[in-house]
């Protein structure tokens, strides 16, 4: 367990420092920090002189060090476009990022689980064959086409949701949310769903595939020959051996939405970290990219390494490996 | 054989496995009766058509199995042709089952208690608390000792033995008349399968509760049973009494099994080891399924399907052994 563990963390380690390097080498080599912080009209002498300020005169491996060392403390240094803190710039955007892949987890569970459960226990039935047939249409239509084609339905023909923004939100201390106001809420729906709607596939045939097996096992046919209620059987038993991978995968997912968070924010003009790094990229404003890409990596990384740890502290194969001595059932 | 009709009947059971090159009959003219009280062996080798037997009678046949023809009825009802919630509600609660494996057959994610419980509260009006107890009740009658903390736990804390003895306590937790044993201690331990078999053969005395006892050891079936019946290839080719049987088995193939009983083979020296394996269901013979195994066989057997007789000790054979001890 033990070597586990520390085996998993080199991974993340050695992980992000590859991000890390990549980030630098953005930083470095994509155009000239000097040229884009002066004007065209500063003395070699100036040059020169920043480009001591910067370090850049040091060598390779020291501009490198510097570099990830300032990172782990929160310095990605300053925005060319807005001279504020990159770090601030991007923990401000934070909370609409994390807000809206939260919504699309919570979307994808509630309604993927159900559907994946139908789609199991009536295979046969037309409802299942549609269900798997849309499912195929979700995961091939891209998400931009899929966010534009629901603000000319819900925002410009019906008008029930706002088609761009956050709405109102409210401060928390640092974090600021818009699940307090009913325009905050409204506003979350086009962009929850869009985002959520790879993932409620995922869940679902997950969820089937997961329900298919476990309908097979002995002890679902030894509840059936108890009597038991259909309801039970679906519900209680076989669905919940089905939630273990489902909560894995899930918690998995998440670092993937703040990802793709970045097309979704782009369509709806969401004030996210996406949006930023998006806006970033047309400003060639290097360190809020190279930020943006080692924080979303270290999200990713290290939700990646904790599904991994609490999945081999609470796997049922390991706790009952060493209670019983016998590897059986899931 | 006359008044009341028995507990359980199995009349002409057909069970027919629909495949793609078209139906295979696995269950062929399977007929037999179990009174209350009563424990029927029911023994042959793998294949021979045994848990389907039972599986069809707890109404779990699933597709592409299905009842092509025959009956089963329960106190004279039939229970074949019910509907799905109707046979729902009469599986557990007048037929119980107990499977083979016990380390698959419990949910590994729930406690024994949780399980016991909702068994008990589907099948019988009572609250948690009550349920609770009888749940308790249940443990103590099986011989699980501490019921009152082993309640909570979960089924990977048990040993695969006490496992079973709660796979039986779940069979008995709706109180039913008949419970269907498919092969309850092959899993097991030798050490533990007599305990196993001898706490199903105190149930059924102290309840009153009949049991088809589904093996293919034919010494727990000379312990346990009290009728027996041989199947090969999806028939029914012997039974009658237990003792008679397995005395004078008037079938080539019984003789055979006999071999297969430790204690019996001293006396059965002389006896050969049936050659060769049971067919397949894709090729069974034309006649007697047995006859290419047969040292007995004739043409005859090669063409004619043996009938099983209408007798208490009945036999499906053109040339059964004589009576008398093997011959
Ligand atoms: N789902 C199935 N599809 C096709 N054949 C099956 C299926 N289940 C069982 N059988 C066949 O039915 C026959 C009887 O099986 P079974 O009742 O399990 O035998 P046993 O006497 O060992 O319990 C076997 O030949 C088996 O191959
Ligand atoms: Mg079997």
């Amino acid at each position: 367990m033990l070597a586990f563990l520390v085996k998993r963390l080199l991974n993340a380690v050695g992980v992000m420092l590859a991000v890390a390097f990549l980030a630098f080498m953005i930083f470095r080599f994509v155009g000239d920090p000097v040229e884009l912080m002066l004007n065209e009209q500063a003395s070699q002498a100036q040059r020169d002189e920043l480009r001591m300020r910067l370090g850049l005169d040091r060598s390779f491996f020291v501009q490198f060090g510097t570099f990830v060392f300032n990172a782990m403390r929160g310095d990605f240094g300053i925005s060319y476009r807005n001279q504020q803190e990159v770090f601030t710039l991007i923990v401000e955007r934070f909370p609409a990022t994390f807000e809206l892949v939260l919504v699309a987890t919570f979307l994808s569970l509630a309604i993927g689980i159900p559907l994946g459960v139908y789609s199991a226990i009536r295979r046969e039935s037309l409802g299942a064959q549609a269900i798997q047939f849309i499912s195929v249409l979700g995961v091939s239509l891209p998400s931009f086409a899929l966010g534009i084609l629901f603000i000319l339905l819900f925002s410009v023909t019906l008008q029930w949701l706002p088609a761009f923004g956050r709405g109102e939100t409210v401060a928390l201390g640092w974090w600021t949310t818009g699940l307090l106001t009913p325009s905050g809420r409204l506003a979350l729906i086009l962009p929850g769903l869009t985002l959520s709607l790879f993932q409620i596939t995922l869940v679902m045939r997950l969820v089937r595939a997961e329900m298919l097996e476990t309908m097979r096992t002995e002890f679902i046919r030894f509840a059936r020959a108890r009597g038991l209620p259909d309801g039970s059987i679906h519900f209680r038993h076989a669905l919940r051996n089905c939630l273990m991978p489902v909560i894995t995968v899930t918690g998995l997912q998440i670092g993937n939405l703040i990802a793709f968070a970045l097309v979704t924010e782009t369509v709806f003009q969401w004030p996210g970290m996406g949006l930023l790094f998006v806006q970033a990229v047309t400003f060639v404003d290097i360190p809020v990219m190279a930020a943006y890409l080692i924080i979303v990596s270290f999200i990713f990384v290290t939700l990646n390494t904790l599904v991994d740890l609490t999945y081999a502290l609470v796997d049922p194969r390991l706790r009952q490996d060493a209670l019983a001595g016998g590897a059986h059932g899931r | 054989m006359s008044g009341a009709p028995p507990l359980l009947a199995v009349d002409h059971l057909e069970v027919v496995f629909d495949t793609r090159h078209g139906p295979l009959r696995a269950l062929d003219h399977v007929s037999l009766e179990i009174s209350a009280g009563e424990i029927l062996g029911v023994v042959g080798e793998s294949g021979a058509g045994k848990s389907l037997t039972g599986t069809a009678i707890i109404g779990l046949l699933d597709p592409p199995g299905r009842i092509a023809g025959g009956e089963i009825r329960l106190n004279g009802q039939r229970i074949d042709n019910l509907p799905p919630e109707a046979m729902r509600k009469l599986r557990g609660k007048r037929i119980g089952a107990i499977f083979q494996d016990p380390l698959t057959s419990l949910h590994p994610m729930l406690t024994i208690g949780e399980q016991l419980i909702e068994t008990i509260r589907t099948h019988l009006p009572l609250d948690a608390a009550a349920a609770r107890a009888r749940a308790i009740d249940l443990l103590t009658e099986v011989g699980i000792p501490a019921p009152e903390v082993r309640i909570d736990h979960h089924p990977h804390q048990f040993s695969g033995g006490m496992r079973q003895r709660v796979v039986i306590a779940l069979a008995l937790a709706g109180e039913p008349d008949l419970i269907v044993a498919d092969e309850p201690t092959t899993a097991l331990d030798v050490s533990i399968q007599a305990q196993i078999t001898t706490l199903l053969k105190r149930i059924c005395r102290e309840r009153g509760a009949a049991v088809m006892l589904v093996t293919h050891d034919m010494g727990v079936i000379a312990e346990t049973a009290d009728r027996v019946a041989v199947m090969y290839a999806g028939r029914i080719i012997e039974t009658g009494p237990v003792e008679a049987v397995t005395r004078a088995p008037r079938h080539p193939y019984t003789r055979g099994l006999m071999a297969s009983i430790p204690s019996m083979r001293v006396r059965e020296a002389s006896l050969h080891q049936i050659d060769g394996a049971m067919p397949r269901l894709t090729a069974i013979p034309p006649g007697c399924a047995f006859n290419p195994r047969c040292l007995g066989a004739s043409a005859r057997c090669r063409v004619e399907k043996p009938m099983l007789e209408a007798l208490p000790h009945a036999v499906a054979c053109w040339h059964p052994v004589a009576g008398g001890p093997h011959g």
